[in-house]
């Protein structure tokens, strides 16, 4: 186990800091190699990606707050314009120093004004002598922003003169990021996958403070062999835990087990992690009611699913209207003639369709029609006449609001609009009936 | 036709001006005063009447919803410190409304859902529409904007620093909605809890804020996601609340959100009252009742339940059509001025001017009356004023007493049909009612069907179905029931008397043994031969006679009292039947008024001129509509140049049909502007749009165009 060592932080900080971040040593020490004393110039800019929850924020907080190093951090999701960013980022700066003091209304339009307004805010609260670091959580957010945003961002230490290090956070790769017109390459960092080993020894250290941490270890256990085929996030894992593991502990409430029996506590938990997993895992049902019918202990059976809803009324034109919709997106033209008119004269013996043709239909996917061969079928398949009138229209429009028909080609709305029926052959099914 | 809209058909705008327009077309004699003020008076009764249906009928989910906002943030208010609350991620509470494809009907849900949940549990409410919403941008604004202005609302104080700060000037971050709400909640704590409403001052410490997705079908993707992730970092310091409202399924969220999104939302799931069932409850309070004097037709009522079914699922849409039937037959019938509470008729009727009897004695089912009576009678009514108002009076009166009955036969004559198999008669109580009022019912294939089937039902069906036909016709207001009530409970009680005389019972089981007894296959085929014959010429047993008489007797009371309206005397008072100006002002067909217009134009001009026979294309029509004729002729593509030379001809044809030699290859300048007119007007209409597939044509858009 590598142990962090450091000249320039005092050791029990660094024990503490190790204690925190487990299974992410090497990554936290080559950290702070990169990072150097508080006073050294640091690489100006780190960008860290890895997979969904293997720790990059956590890892960064808690080493920046453990170490108590100056930092701003910034998600991008939440400040979703450049000014935003750049408001929030001055903001955080000024009350980061001298925590109560209340920061003035900052306004920030440009990168320019950013660098002096930054350059400013820095002389006045003495940051000069020690790295400021800034962390961009999220940072494939700025790829949509201004087209400087992120070149400037990974220069920032040039452009202020002064000692900053702007880390990036991302779920993808570098490549997808670098600009065409080339910019500083930062250093790349990659956070790899917990392990499934990693996973346990994880979520095994919050155990619950009634129960041991042996018996919270080997829940951990059965709990990983359910689900870590299907989910290996981390967050996702803890919850289901704390969902589950009430149910758990049932036995041993109740007195029928004791801690150690695993094998009679495995028999009463795994069936219900695999209903977990069918249900509360998939968002079926919410965690909440999942807790509420473990309280009752009723059978999952009788909540319905939000799947288990999937029939929709609709008015009876409607109905038709979606059926002559799905028709004509499935049906090549040429056919129509001989599925929807009366006399379509005899069928031809020989292989009306060729095989590939058949079989791709359903796997092309829903091909665009025009306004005028719905309203044919539609004729054709409704038994008495149908009169166009504006509800027929108006419950087209209401089909498309509902997303079950799409428009295809904004444009041409007037003219001749292009639908296209977005809904399975289930769906269909069951409103034929 | 149906570019008919009477400006009186909205009645929000009433005021004296639309007053004045009831009577600007008939002259004062025929009581349009009275008539308007009827008129709103029984809407405003009506008005009221659906609301209250409304929130009864919401009240359970409501309640459902209520329940569940103060379930949600349990958590929060308490300030749980449980292991298991740490260790559980925390989710952002969601209600996921479905409510059915009848998109018109949620506004006033929603209404219903946010006046609800202000009074409850929180001030905070922002209700967001997809349309304003294209970016996360707007939505963030457009929910800080309600959200602070709700604030303002609720507690007008001196929060001038909010009031004057703009919407562009607040920045529109979380962290700012995060520091307003602390500020909110702060002060609401420092007040006096007192002086709020005092029942949940426990919500009032932090009341969740409850942002409503109205139409979750429309909103983008990213939007959603976005700002799902952006919320859910916030959850603890925020209590927030997601409503969707959802028309389809809730596969729907599935769908726009993708795991990693889903996964912050505890998601339950509530199901509003399907719209076919809400119909039947407004049916069944605002039709079949003899609270309200205004009836509908068969004909127009109809008309509302096709739109209904057919076409949008919408209960708004069906009041918004009742309300136009209202304001049409009080408007059109001069003699609706009858149409009031029994108690205000005596007095109206005394008050009518002689044009007013004039209209009573053309109505023909007052004829019809007429002709029934003797000649001195027939005379009296015909010339005295007086009499035909005592006589108007007691007709009215029968009127009257006539549906109180009508209802409570018709639904007893429900609780029969509605639990014959396949339903001969309908299984909703509006197609019995439907039926009833087109003919005489006894007289439908689908009425003897139905009293054969009753006659087959089994002995514990037919004691609840008497049951609940006592129940129905005790509860009703009808005076002449008492006799019907003794009837019905003496087939009670004589069904009770039954079960102990079953002996005849015994003897059949006893042939039944000797059956089993037979092995062999001659004497088997014997026995069953002559049980066969003994069972046809068998009389009939006490429970089937008893059958028999109690059908017989609920066919009687069908013959008496489910008379069709349109045979009463004086149902043009009360009835409203014009269903083609109903369809017309309800279900318009612009694609066919149009082709009228312009096929036709003498349809809407009223020109003799214009009158054509057969195909033929008149060059007295509009430039418009010969350019439209010679189009039909044509395919997808049009030259321009033919068209034009088809157009001078026809144009030509009569002004000089001797010079033909002189224009023969030269058109005339003003012709030629006439038809570039006509075919931008085709443009503009739509019908046809400049191609680019081939120089100097255009391409039809419409009608065989493809």
């Amino acid at each position: 186990m590598p142990n962090l060592e450091h000249p320039a932080y005092p050791a029990a900080d660094l024990l503490h800091l190790e204690s925190l971040v487990p299974c992410r040593e090497s990554q936290v020490s080559m950290l702070l190699s990169v990072f150097g004393e508080r006073q050294q110039f640091s690489f100006p800019s780190i960008f860290i990606y890895g997979h969904t929850s293997s720790g990059k924020t956590y890892v960064m907080q808690t080493l920046l707050t453990t170490l108590r190093l100056p930092h701003v951090f910034v998600n991008c999701v939440e400040y979703f314009t450049s000014r935003l960013l750049l408001e929030e980022i001055l903001i955080q700066l000024q009350s980061c120093s001298s925590g109560t003091e209340q920061s003035s209304s900052v306004h920030c339009d440009t990168f320019n004004d950013f660098v002096r307004m930054f350059k400013q805010t820095v002389a006045s609260r003495e940051l000069q002598n020690q790295t400021l670091y800034i962390v961009l959580d999220r940072a494939e957010q700025l790829r949509e922003m201004e087209a400087n945003i992120l070149p400037a961002f990974l220069r920032l230490q040039e452009l202020t003169d002064s000692n900053v290090t702007v880390v990036l956070l991302s779920e993808i790769v570098w490549e997808l990021f670098r600009p065409n017109v080339g910019c500083f390459e930062p250093f790349t960092m990659y956070f790899p996958d917990y392990s499934i080993g990693h996973l346990q020894k994880i979520l095994s250290q919050n155990h619950p403070p009634e129960y041991s941490a042996d018996f919270y270890a080997a829940y951990i256990n059965i709990l990983l062999g359910v689900f870590y085929m299907v989910c290996r996030d981390l967050k996702e894992l803890r919850h289901l835990a704390a969902l589950n593991f009430s149910k758990y502990c049932e036995p041993v409430v109740r007195g029928e087990a004791n801690e150690r029996d695993t094998r009679k506590l495995w028999k009463n938990i795994e069936p219900h992690l695999k209903k977990a997993m069918q249900t509360v895992y998939l968002r079926e049902i919410s965690s909440s009611q999942w807790e509420r019918l473990q309280h009752d202990g009723g059978e999952p059976g009788q909540l319905k699913g939000l799947s288990a809803h999937t029939h929709v009324e609709l008015p009876y034109y409607s109905k038709f209207l979606l059926i002559a919709a799905y028709l004509a997106s499935y049906n090549p033209v040429r056919t129509d003639k001989r599925f929807f008119l009366k006399h379509h004269g005899k069928i031809r013996k020989t292989n009306f369709m060729k095989k590939h043709e058949k079989t791709s239909n359903h796997l092309l996917g829903p091909k665009p029609f025009p306004l005028d061969r719905l309203l044919a079928i539609l004729y054709s398949i409704v038994d008495n006449r149908v009169a166009p009138t504006a509800n027929i229209f108006s419950q087209i429009t209401s089909l498309v609001t509902l997303q079950l028909l799409s428009v295809v080609g904004q444009n041409d709305q007037l003219d001749g609009p292009r639908y296209k029926c977005t809904v399975s052959l289930d769906f269909i099914r069951a409103i034929a009936r | 036709g149906c570019f008919v809209f009477k400006p009186a058909t909205k009645k929000r705008r009433l005021s004296e001006k639309t007053a004045h327009d009831f009577r600007s077309r008939s002259d004062d004699s025929e009581d349009t005063g009275l008539r308007f003020v009827t008129c709103q008076s029984l809407w405003n009764q009506i008005k009221s009447e659906t609301q209250q249906i409304q929130e009864n009928l919401n009240k359970q989910l409501l309640d459902n919803l209520v329940s569940f906002l103060n379930r949600s943030h349990s958590e929060f208010r308490e300030k749980t410190t449980e292991w298991t609350c740490r260790m559980k991620f925390r989710e952002i509470p969601t209600a996921a409304l479905v409510l059915g494809v009848n998109v018109t009907d949620h506004d006033l849900t929603f209404r219903g859902v946010s006046d609800v949940l202000q009074d409850n549990i929180t001030p905070y409410i922002a209700l967001l529409e997809a349309k304003d919403c294209p970016g996360i941008k707007n939505l963030m604004q457009k929910l800080m904007g309600q959200l602070m202005n709700c604030d303002i609302d609720v507690d007008s104080l001196e929060d001038e620093d909010y009031v004057q700060v703009s919407q562009n000037r607040i920045r529109c971050s979380m962290s700012s909605l995060i520091s307003w709400y602390e500020s909110v909640t702060k002060k609401t704590d420092s007040e006096t809890p007192s002086k709020k409403r005092n029942s949940s001052s426990r919500h009032w410490q932090s009341p969740p804020v409850v942002v409503i997705f109205k139409d979750m079908e429309s909103f983008t993707t990213k939007v959603l996601q976005d700002f799902i992730v952006i919320s859910s970092q916030h959850i603890r310091e925020l209590p927030l609340v997601l409503i969707f409202g959802i028309a389809t399924s809730p596969m729907i969220i599935h769908r726009l959100l993708p795991h990693s999104v889903s996964s912050l939302l505890c998601i339950e799931l509530f199901q509003s009252l399907s719209c076919k069932e809400h119909l039947s409850t407004i049916i069944d309070k605002l039709l079949l009742t003899s609270q309200f004097p205004f009836k509908l037709g068969e004909k127009v009522l109809q008309v509302l339940i096709n739109i209904f079914l057919y076409h949008d699922f919408s209960v708004q849409n069906f009041i918004k059509g009742f309300q136009l039937c209202i304001v049409e037959h009080f408007y059109s019938q001069p003699l609706s001025v009858l149409c009031c509470q029994l108690v205000d008729v005596k007095k109206r009727v005394n008050s009518l001017s002689h044009d007013q009897c004039e209209n009573i004695r053309r109505l023909p089912s007052f004829r019809r009356y007429v002709e029934k009576q003797v000649s001195e009678k027939q005379i009296a009514l015909l010339t005295n004023d007086n009499f035909l108002k005592e006589e108007t009076e007691k007709l009215l009166e029968d009127l009257h007493v006539y549906h109180e009955n009508y209802v409570s036969v018709l639904r007893c004559l429900h609780v029969f049909t509605s639990s014959l198999p396949k339903y001969p008669l309908g299984k909703q109580i509006r197609e019995l009612h439907c039926a009833c009022l087109e003919n005489r019912v006894w007289e439908t294939e689908e009425y003897e069907s139905s009293l054969q089937l009753a006659r087959m039902l089994n002995k514990t069906d037919l004691v609840t179905m008497l049951q609940q036909c006592v129940e129905i016709l005790m509860s009703s207001s009808g005076k002449e029931f008492d006799k019907t009530i003794e009837k019905l409970k003496e087939f009670l009680t004589q069904f009770q008397n039954l079960e102990e005389a079953s002996q005849e019972r015994d003897v059949s089981i006893s042939s039944q043994k000797e059956l089993q007894k037979k092995t062999d296959l001659y004497h088997l085929q014997k026995t069953l031969l002559e049980l066969k014959e003994s069972r046809r010429s068998k009389k009939l047993t006490k429970f089937e006679m008893l059958r028999f008489e109690v059908v017989d007797y609920i066919d009687s009371l069908v013959r008496k009292y489910l008379v069709p309206a349109s045979d009463r005397t004086l149902h043009e008072v009360v009835y409203f039947n014009a269903a083609t100006v109903l369809r017309g002002h309800l279900n318009a067909a612009p694609r066919t008024a149009l082709h009228t217009a312009l096929n036709n134009p003498h349809w809407y001009l009223k020109n003799q001129a214009l009158k054509c026979d057969g195909g033929g294309i008149s060059n007295k029509a509009p430039d418009i509509c010969i350019v439209y004729k010679l189009h039909l002729e044509c395919g997808r593509l049009i030259n321009l140049v033919d068209w034009l030379e088809a157009f001078s001809t026809v144009v030509m044809a009569a002004e000089e049909p001797n010079a033909d030699a002189a224009s023969s290859d030269q058109v005339d300048d003003i012709i030629h502007a006439r038809f570039i007119r006509a075919v931008s007007e085709l443009e503009l209409l739509g019908f046809i749009k400049p191609s680019k597939q081939k120089t100097d044509h255009v391409a039809r858009l419409t009608w065989g165009g493809c």
